[in-house]
């Protein structure tokens, strides 16, 4: 299986604070990752490098078939190369319909004036309506996002990523503050999803990463403690130690 | 002593009227008495240095007594005596040498002199040497002041025969200074000249500079051929150069007749006009007269018929310039002289620029006192609290105007500024908490609202100020001891006021320091804007934290109020003067920081003084130039200069 | 549901259609063509309020959409007026000059005139050389494409700068901020070449029509005044109701999530910026003719503000609020500091509103940004029972400029 992104020797440090210290990973093409670890251990950090927001001190992250750099890149490049981020708290447009907020992420030409001059045809509407039913917003199509519950929105936000169509998805904490029917949804989405890209899940609830049933990496103090499946990691002492705090 | 018995010596050899050492006045008077009767400028001056260098104590009282118009000459035997008017046309002579009243004579016996202002000039320059030796010290630096006003060459000897008999120290320093300068001016010898040229190129006063540049002084000049040697050449120029443009040389060339006149196009239009006959100048209508070209074809026309002279041609300016040489040339004919007094200006100004440097640096650390004072209770509401305050440039009004209303009561300056820095404080003090309570706790996270919300306390408030004080500036006067300045030399000083200033800049940068880092409040603050929630949990109340954080960020403004109203107008505009600049400083020092804003007011203090000092002519200028470098600077920082970086910049 | 413009905005036919009628009746009643019911003056306020109108439309896509507190767009309006009023100046001059050089015995050359045309212009401030910002003054077409390209390029340039760093909310605010004080110390220093404090004069005269009444005129500028905010009207509305319109409101409530969904945010931002800057421009050059003067003390930092108090008074985020806020606000101004208000004698004081007017919009000002953000186009609400979803106190976004919760749609 061919590697879709790779970080090598990736450090960040924060007024004297090492957020990351020496990170390496890599993930293939369709596959799904957890990434787990206790607060503090860089998970986010890691996820703002990827999506170019933070810079790091030193260190490689590779793209694609073409092995770009994305650390050349800005947030919005990086997000049309194919890299989609969704954040802890569910962010999407309260003002405006959960319509309007798909085709805003609809995978097209993000040029100001292509977007001025836009005329919306049947497929994209098409589109737009398979992927509300993908993610079970149908019925909300008209509504304000803003009006959504907070499940929902997660799921609009998850759904306006899919339809940028990216190759990697970086989902953060996805499932928190959901109902149990919810996270069912939203595993059984997820999984959907990494049958054709990669898919990566911080999560820091262990019932919820063993339901997605896919490879697991724990950080720790900003670097890969152990890698492999949830069993495997769980049994390992360090990661022990790390979690219970012995 | 030695140059004055030479002098002495000179006039006893020449004056052949004086064969003997004269033993009264009235002898040295009566020997030049038609002179002294005539009164007339070209005839007097023997009679005069006789009566100055005759050695006589009496001398000083007779030329004073002369130059006052109290002199009388009497009709009778010719005799002059100082005389008083005792009654209506009566006066009473007294004899110089005796001192003895002769008695009163009726004015008809009597003859004034009345010596006109040549002569009473005159006889002031031999005044002066025995002014400089005057028992009175006052009457002594009164001399030297006038001889330093308006120097002469006569003054130089007298002046260097008084060092010698000078028993003030002080005094003496000065009669050598002025010597030196007198002696650059006036001596005969290059040698000594150059020698005192010398001594003074380590001073910047004022006087030495100006001694120098008169030294230096040129004359632009031209002549036919080559640079005549006869000249004390400063600098040959050649036409066509900055220094020296093709048509300024060509003026300078018909001004002193060694090239015909320039005719200018307006001159031209004239000479058409005069020589209009019937619709026509020269067989060209006038009507077509409306392009140069045909202007020039009838100006030809007309010097063809001998009515006008011809415009030098463009070859004829070439060649004028290429026939003549142009150079600057010095007042001053010696040339080692001008050299040494090039060469020292040269030092001297090497010194002035250093001291320059040193003024500017002063007038920047003052003009950053001021906007550090401005921009720290800013910096506390909008830095700590993340509030924007358009308002606080009013709070600095306010202040200005609570010292105005305080020295209405208390007449006494230095007691009323006292009253008026604690009652500026509780004033703005209460305003500040007022505001927070009624508007900006209902904003907090809305900052763009809170700018407005803001900005229109700010413009009621201004409105509000201009209707009770009206439009026009009060004053808020300083106490005597602060006026007049700290005077280092003639380049270096700075005013007490922007002293007190800075002191006080400092003063508030110690109080903000140690309540933030020592007091209660402080500790409650920082918690408070680091984790409001946090901060709650652990029973600190973020209402009273903000409350009392936004009351002290007001009232520093309301005290910096008092100091910049102290040198400043007080208007109700007063603050809004202010308030981009505060707001620069904040933002270019870098938010949250102390030390971040005393990095921007010291950056943008001594940026404006700079741009100021390069283009002294325009502040408008430097202020504009000032913001454009400020939004550049942006680019660069966008933090300021002081940033914090991470997560606590809450990106 | 793709519905035609005026279907998904039918505010924006309502709009056009009151302009229309409000055109139509000032004509109808004005001393030109009509009943002479409105004098030519209150004419020409009106045109100039048209302007202002058109320029709180550019301030309400800038502010109201995109979430950027822009405190310089009344310096584009000053910069049309004056790359306008550079034409009108130097024409009208000339006219002068030419018709009195032509009693001259010698018939003037061109180099003359210009000479005699800079000596009249630059006279008060002790210059008579034309300098080289006034090169194109003799060309109005040059001149036109100088009101669109000078305020244009400014924006573009600063914009830019401003973007690309990063700097948002309340820094971008304050820069603009600066970059007006700049620009108006920098036209306050007579050596700028546009005549320092003095600025440009005698615009109401347009040159070669001496024989045109002012009515007339004051009639003609309300027409293309009136004509301008309509199309920016619809130019906006247009703007905003697309996708275009969505990406905008999405950097306003949240810049993070539309740059991470691959929109380059600081493109749109310097799009927006500079093309209200261009209608900020548009609406300064049809504004000055209308006042006849133009100086730097007219974009000093204060009138940009004003500028956003007229949007938030109307109600940001809507196109009509923005109209309807300027209209008001500058209209019951001028009426208070003309004095035509009565005062009110409270025995010990008396208020007398030219003084007081301003602690009155100051405070107004306070109280509608803390208990009405929507403004007066808030009102329109119950008329369309549109009610704000119950948010319990939630701002719409994390972005500086995200709309409130009072402030939002249903």
């Amino acid at each position: 299986m061919s590697t879709l992104l790779e970080v090598s020797g990736v450090s960040v440090t924060f007024d004297g604070f090492r957020a990351i210290n020496n990170l390496s990973f890599q993930i293939g093409k369709a596959e799904m990752r957890a990434i787990i670890g206790p607060n503090g251990a860089g998970k986010t950090t890691f996820m703002d490098i990827v999506t170019g927001k933070t810079r790091p001190d030193e260190g490689r992250v590779i793209w694609g078939d073409k092995s770009v750099s994305l650390l050349k890149m800005s947030e919005a490049q990086i997000a049309r190369a194919g890299v989609g981020r969704k954040f802890q708290r569910p962010t999407v447009f309260e003002d405006q319909s959960v319509f309007d907020n798909l085709l805003l992420a609809l995978k097209k030409d993000r040029n100001p004036f292509s977007v001025l001059f836009y005329k919306r045809g049947p497929s994209d509407t098409e589109k737009v309506h398979t992927l509300a039913e993908q993610i079970g917003l149908t019925d909300h199509l008209p509504r304000k996002s803003g009006e959504l519950s907070h499940g929902q929105k997660q799921w609009l936000e998850i759904g306006m990523l899919l339809a940028q169509e990216p190759q990697l998805l970086l989902v953060d904490e996805p499932a928190a503050g959901m109902t149990p029917e919810e996270r069912e949804h939203t595993t059984s989405i997820l999984v959907e999803a990494a049958k054709t890209r990669a898919v990566v899940v911080v999560e820091h609830d262990m019932e919820f990463v063993r339901r997605l049933n896919c490879k697991v990496t724990v950080l720790h103090e900003g670097s890969v403690l152990a890698e492999g499946s949830l069993d495997h990691v769980t049994s390992n002492q360090e990661v022990i130690d790390v979690y219970l705090g012995r | 002593m030695r140059v004055l018995l030479a002098a002495l010596a000179a006039i006893l050899f020449l004056s052949p009227t004086l064969q003997a050492q004269p033993t009264t006045v009235q002898e040295v008077l009566q020997a030049h008495g038609d002179a002294i009767a005539k009164g007339s400028r070209k005839s007097i001056g023997p009679a005069i240095d006789a009566i100055a260098a005759s050695g006589l104590p009496q001398a000083q009282t007779v030329l004073e007594t002369w130059q006052a118009k109290d002199m009388w000459q009497r009709k009778s035997d010719g005799l002059f005596f100082s005389a008083k008017e005792v009654a209506k046309k009566t006066y009473r002579l007294t004899d110089f040498d005796t001192g003895q009243t002769v008695g009163e004579f009726d004015k008809g016996d009597l003859r004034q002199l009345k010596p006109n202002s040549g002569v009473r000039a005159l006889i002031g320059v031999a005044l002066v040497q025995f002014q400089l030796s005057d028992p009175d010290p006052a009457r002594r630096l009164d001399a030297l002041t006038a001889i330093q006003r308006d120097p002469e060459p006569s003054h130089l000897a007298p002046l260097r025969a008084s060092i010698d008999g000078e028993t003030d120290p002080a005094i003496k320093i000065r009669k050598q200074q002025l010597e030196t300068l007198l002696t650059i001016r006036f001596d005969s010898d290059d040698a000594s000249r150059i020698a005192a040229i010398e001594t003074i190129s380590k001073d910047i006063s004022l006087d030495t500079r100006a001694t120098l540049n008169t030294l230096l002084a040129t004359t632009r000049k031209a002549a036919p051929g080559a640079v005549p040697e006869t000249e004390n050449i400063a600098a040959v120029l050649k036409p066509g150069t900055e220094q020296l443009s093709a048509g300024d040389a060509y003026t300078l060339l018909a001004d002193n007749g060694l090239a015909p006149a320039l005719i200018t196009d307006g001159e031209q239009r004239n000479i058409l006009s005069a020589n209009i006959s019937g619709g026509k100048v020269s067989g060209v209508p006038v009507a077509s007269l409306n392009t140069q070209a045909a202007r020039d074809r009838a100006y030809a026309a007309l010097v063809a018929e001998g009515k006008a002279v011809p415009r030098p041609t463009a070859e004829d300016i070439t060649a004028a310039l290429a026939n003549h040489s142009f150079y600057d040339a010095y007042f001053e004919p010696s040339k080692p002289v001008t050299d040494a007094a090039a060469k020292a200006l040269k030092s001297v100004e090497i010194r002035v620029a250093f001291n320059q440097t040193l003024d500017l640096a002063l007038d920047g650390i003052s003009l950053a006192s001021i906007f550090f004072l401005a921009a720290i209770g800013l910096a506390i509401t909008f830095g700590v609290m993340g509030v924007i305050n358009m308002a606080h440039g009013e709070f600095i009004m306010m202040g200005a105007y609570t010292g105005y209303v305080v020295q209405q009561f208390i007449p006494n300056y230095t007691v009323s500024i006292l009253v008026a820095l604690p009652l500026a404080f509780a004033v703005t003090f209460a305003a500040g908490v007022a505001m927070e309570r009624l508007v900006i706790r209902h904003l907090y996270n809305r900052p763009l609202e809170t700018l407005l919300a803001t900005f229109g306390i700010s413009i009621a408030l201004q409105q509000i100020a201009k209707n009770i004080f009206g439009t026009q500036a009060r004053p808020l006067t300083a106490p005597e001891w602060l006026d007049g300045a700290w005077v280092l030399n003639d380049v270096v000083s700075i005013s007490f006021i922007r002293i007190a200033i800075f002191a006080l800049a400092l003063i508030f940068l110690g109080v903000f320091l140690f309540i933030m880092r020592r007091t209660r409040l402080g500790l409650e603050t920082r918690a408070v804007t680091q984790n409001p929630r946090m901060a709650a949990s652990m029973g600190i109340n973020p209402d009273r934290v903000n409350m009392l954080t936004f009351g002290l960020g007001s009232g520093i403004a309301g005290i910096a109020g008092v100091a910049i109203g102290l040198f400043a107008k007080v208007t109700s505009e007063l603050g809004s003067d202010y308030i981009v600049q505060s707001f620069m400083t904040v933002v270019v020092g870098g938010v949250g920081n102390i030390w971040g804003t005393l990095a921007g007011a010291a950056m943008i203090g001594f940026l404006q003084k700079g741009i100021e000092w390069m283009n002294p002519s325009n502040t408008l200028a430097a202020q504009t130039y000032m913001i454009i470098f400020i939004i550049i600077f942006i680019q660069f920082r966008p933090r300021g200069i002081i940033a914090l970086k991470g997560r606590a910049a809450g990106d | 549901m793709s519905k035609s413009l005026f279907a998904r905005n039918p505010s924006v036919l309502i709009f056009l259609a009151c302009l229309a009628l409000f055109t139509l009746g000032v004509t109808a009643l004005s001393e030109a063509l009509g009943t002479g019911l409105i004098s030519t003056s209150f004419v020409k306020t009106l045109g100039k309020t048209l302007c202002l109108c058109l320029i709180a439309i550019a301030m309400d896509l800038v502010w109201g959409y995109t979430g950027i507190l822009s405190l310089g767009h009344f310096a584009f309006f000053g910069l049309g007026g004056y790359m306008i009023g550079m034409w009108l100046m130097y024409e009208r001059t000339r006219d002068i000059i030419v018709t009195s050089m032509a009693n001259n015995d010698i018939p003037p050359t061109p180099q003359e005139v210009t000479d005699a045309i800079g000596n009249q212009i630059f006279g008060v401030v002790g210059s008579s050389d034309f300098p080289v910002i006034w090169a194109f003054s003799h060309s109005l077409t040059l001149q036109l494409v100088l009101v669109v390209a000078v305020p244009g390029l400014l924006a573009l340039v600063f914009g830019w700068l401003a973007f690309r760093s990063r700097v948002t909310g309340v820094y971008l605010s304050i820069l603009t901020q600066a970059m007006t004080l700049a620009l108006a110390l920098f036209l306050f220093q007579n050596d700028s070449g546009l005549r320092g404090n003095n600025g440009l004069s005698g615009l109401q005269n347009l040159p070669g029509l001496d024989a045109v009444p002012q009515a007339t005129v004051s009639l003609w500028f309300l027409w293309a005044s009136a004509l301008a905010l309509g199309l920016g009207y619809l130019f906006a509305a247009w703007v905003v109701s697309g996708k275009f319109g969505s990406v905008l409101r999405g950097i306003r409530d949240d810049e993070a999530r539309v740059r991470f969904l691959g929109y380059s945010v600081e493109t749109y931002k310097l799009f927006i910026f500079t093309v209200t800057a261009i209608i900020a421009g548009i609406a300064g050059a049809l504004y000055y003719p209308q006042a006849g003067i133009i100086n730097p003390a007219e974009i000093a930092p204060i009138a940009s503000i004003y500028l956003a108090v007229w949007v938030a008074i109307g109600g940001r985020g809507r196109l009509y609020g923005a109209v309807i806020g300027a209209a008001f606000v500058s209209l019951v101004s001028t009426w208070f500091t003309g004095g035509q208000v009565p005062s009110i004698p409270l025995g010990f004081y008396t208020i007398d509103w030219v003084d007081w007017w301003l602690v009155l919009l100051g405070l107004s000002f306070v109280l509608v940004t803390l208990f009405a953000p929507r403004g007066i186009g808030g009102l329109f609400d119950y008329w369309t029972n549109g009610r704000p979803p119950n948010r319990h106190g939630q701002d719409l976004g994390p972005g500086a400029g995200a709309l409130q919760e009072k402030e939002a749609d249903a």
